[in-house]
């Protein structure tokens, strides 16, 4: 583990413990709700890539603005959403973040900063770069964060906006969260060259990262949002990730593109969660018992908070034809 | 009254909401020192600053998709996208994002931006400068559709497209951004939803939606020298759509022609056209007609470009037969 931010004290090292195991236990219900056909449609699990969101979203206040992925629970976990309207939404139901409206690929949660999942790949680049827009027309000294996977690289939009970014100088950090695949295609053979090198030829500053250490994220990311506050920005990161699950949840036979024992490998020498427990062990910060707890509660808010969106209402039907326009009750009527 | 020019009603539009509202920005290719090609937004940067008036690299998904999460986050984009023919390069960041932000958070998320275009053939700027490609943006919920007609349409439309906080395509004419009309020097807005009824009849209902509302004027001259009495409506917005008013005229004429210089397969000519022939059915005498833009790529020669919009001698003569009571197969 890289050496913590200096001004982080042991309440933040367990904050972030428990958002990493937050994440892990969101993810693990998801995956069970579809595997028993509770949950409408498929989702993409954010499992292994903890250390990513957690570790970016802890140097960002809830000022700070970020846009996400179709593989995006993780981000609004680390954003600072609730269990409950996200089980729901996940579930289509009336509580949920979006009313059911946009389920696992489009949640959002404005209250946080989170202006959403983003179903097409790279489609969220010019959302985030608009909101650092804002931040500086209006004199704010927000942030945004545009999360996004190795694969999105491979999308044009991203080189316009990066362009403008760079040209206005833009309060926008580009988190490219590799991790190893684009769907069910390795990275390198979609990806010529390096991809820092992408952000370099706008004059942008990037930076690789181990995106399993939950402590060299945030401290980069610390710093990074930090200049970025002062007009220092935009910037560009890389994070060496690893997704536990296939694409989706219900690519399960994924042989053909990814051998098992790499996926073992990364889960017992290089998961995250596991590498911040030792490292909080061996500092002193909290005992294997105390994390253990830690475990154990979150595992009984999931559950609790599952059980409460199978039982929760459907939207009414009149629901179907509201929030087309904000001005038009029923776009139907 | 004073007269000015569909440019300068813009213009003034634009300029008007960026005083009232210091969110308002407009971003775009040449929006700055040089105006627009088209010059409309000329003196605005002068005004107002590069800081608000913004030009960007020839980026349109880009700059779109910028101003997208820029009206999500607290202001008010005016896109100003250089010809309509472009809406092909933002249908994502304008489609997949602007229009669905509003439904997909259940009404948490706003997406307060207008993108102003053009459309209009007969500029001699062949297959890929020319299109009229309302119909496509029409057709997806969640963006609003407006089609100003004349200089005082289009600033009153202009103004309340600004005001909306729904995203907003606004269609001006390419070809009439020089022609006058009378607009008051006091403020005004022209709601959306509400259409205009700019000469009544009885015999014959013209629709005509932007360039194509000058046309039908002309062409209920020509009829009207011939004894028929015809009634022309603009609708200004596609969405919303005043149905009523076009219905009420249709079952008061019995008969009714959509003109529309987008092409005419599976566009706007064919929707208000089904809606008055679902909902006036009884009162007519005679089919709906169809007459939108030849269903081909707008070709460059001026001997060809010409025969692929409706004119107003096409649209007197089609109306002239219905209401001899001819059977008349919309080309």
């Amino acid at each position: 583990m890289a050496d913590p931010t200096p001004t982080r004290n042991a309440e933040d090292y367990l904050r972030m413990y428990r958002q990493m195991v937050r994440i892990r236990a969101f993810e693990d219900q998801a995956n069970q709700l579809y595997l028993s056909a509770k949950m409408p449609g498929l989702t993409h699990m954010y499992s292994g890539e903890e250390a990513v969101a957690v570790g970016i979203c802890e140097a960002l206040e809830v000022t700070d603005r970020i846009t996400s992925t179709h593989r995006g629970h993780g981000h609004c976990v680390a954003k600072g959403a609730e269990f409950q309207a996200m089980f729901c939404e996940l579930l289509g139901k009336q509580e949920g973040y979006c009313r059911g409206k946009g389920g696992s690929m489009h949640i959002a949660d404005q209250s946080n900063g989170n202006l959403g999942a983003n179903a097409i790949v790279g489609g969220s680049m010019g959302i985030a770069t608009g909101a650092a827009f804002t931040a500086r027309m209006l004199g704010r000294d927000d942030v945004a964060v545009c999360f996004f996977g190795d694969g999105a690289t491979a999308q044009g939009l991203m080189y316009e906006v990066m362009n403008m970014a760079a040209l206005w100088s833009l309060p926008v950090i580009y988190a490219c969260e590799n991790n190893g695949y684009s769907e069910y295609t390795r990275t390198e053979e979609i990806a010529a060259g390096q991809i820092l090198d992408r952000a370099r030829a706008f004059g942008i500053e990037a930076h690789r990262v181990d995106g399993q250490d939950v402590l060299a994220v945030n401290a980069l990311a610390a710093s990074l949002v930090q200049r970025a506050r002062r007009g220092e920005g935009p910037f560009f990161i890389e994070l060496m990730t690893y997704r536990y699950h296939g694409h989706h949840v219900g690519d399960i036979n994924r042989d053909y593109y990814r051998a098992r024992d790499e996926e073992t490998l990364w889960k017992t020498e290089r998961d995250p969660i596991l590498l911040f427990r030792d490292w909080l062990t061996r500092e002193g910060v909290a005992t294997e018992d105390e994390l253990e707890a830690v475990q154990d509660e979150v595992s009984r808010d999931a559950e609790a908070a599952v059980r409460y969106a199978l039982e929760a209402a459907y939207p009414d039907p009149s629901e179907v034809d509201m929030h087309v326009y904000t001005d038009i009750p029923h776009a139907l009527a | 009254m004073r007269q000015i020019t569909l440019a300068k009603a813009v213009n003034e539009a634009i300029a008007e909401e960026m005083r009232r509202d210091p969110s308002v920005f407009v971003i775009g290719e040449d929006v700055a020192e040089a105006g627009t090609p088209f010059k409309v937004l000329s003196g605005l940067v002068e005004e107002f600053g590069t800081g608000r008036v913004v030009d960007t690299p020839i980026s349109e998904p880009g700059f779109m998709g910028l101003a997208v999460g820029a009206a999500m986050t607290g202001t008010r984009p005016v896109v100003d996208l250089m010809f309509g023919d472009f809406l092909f390069l933002v249908m994502d960041q304008l489609c997949n994002q602007a229009a669905k932000a509003h439904y997909m958070s259940g009404g948490k998320i706003s997406v307060p931006l207008v993108l102003r275009t053009n459309l209009g053939a007969t500029r001699r700027s062949a297959a890929q400068h020319s299109q009229s490609l309302h119909a496509l943006v029409a057709h997806v919920p969640g963006l609003k559709v407006a089609l100003p007609s004349s200089a005082y349409e289009a600033k009153g439309l202009m103004k309340t497209a600004i005001r909306d906080d729904n995203p907003v395509v606004i269609f001006e004419d390419k070809l009439m951004y020089q022609d006058k009309a009378e607009v008051p020097e006091e403020e005004y807005l022209i709601p959306f939803g509400v259409a205009n009824v700019l000469r009544e009849g009885g015999d014959v209902t013209l629709i005509g939606t932007s360039s194509m509302v000058q046309v039908c004027l002309a062409a209920a001259d020509l009829l009207a020298a011939d004894g028929i009495s015809a009634e022309v409506i603009d609708p200004r917005t596609l969405v919303p759509l005043d149905e009523a008013t076009l219905i009420a005229s249709a079952r008061k004429t019995g008969r009714a022609i959509v003109v529309d210089e987008g092409h005419q397969s599976y566009g706007v000519t064919a929707e208000l056209a089904a809606r008055i022939a679902e909902k006036a059915f009884y009162h007519l005498d005679a089919p709906v007609l169809r007459m939108g833009a030849m269903d081909v790529p707008v070709p460059f020669s001026p001997a060809l470009e010409d025969l692929t919009v409706p004119t107003p001698a096409a649209v007197a003569e089609a109306a002239a037969r219905i209401c001899r009571g001819e059977l008349v197969h919309a080309a």
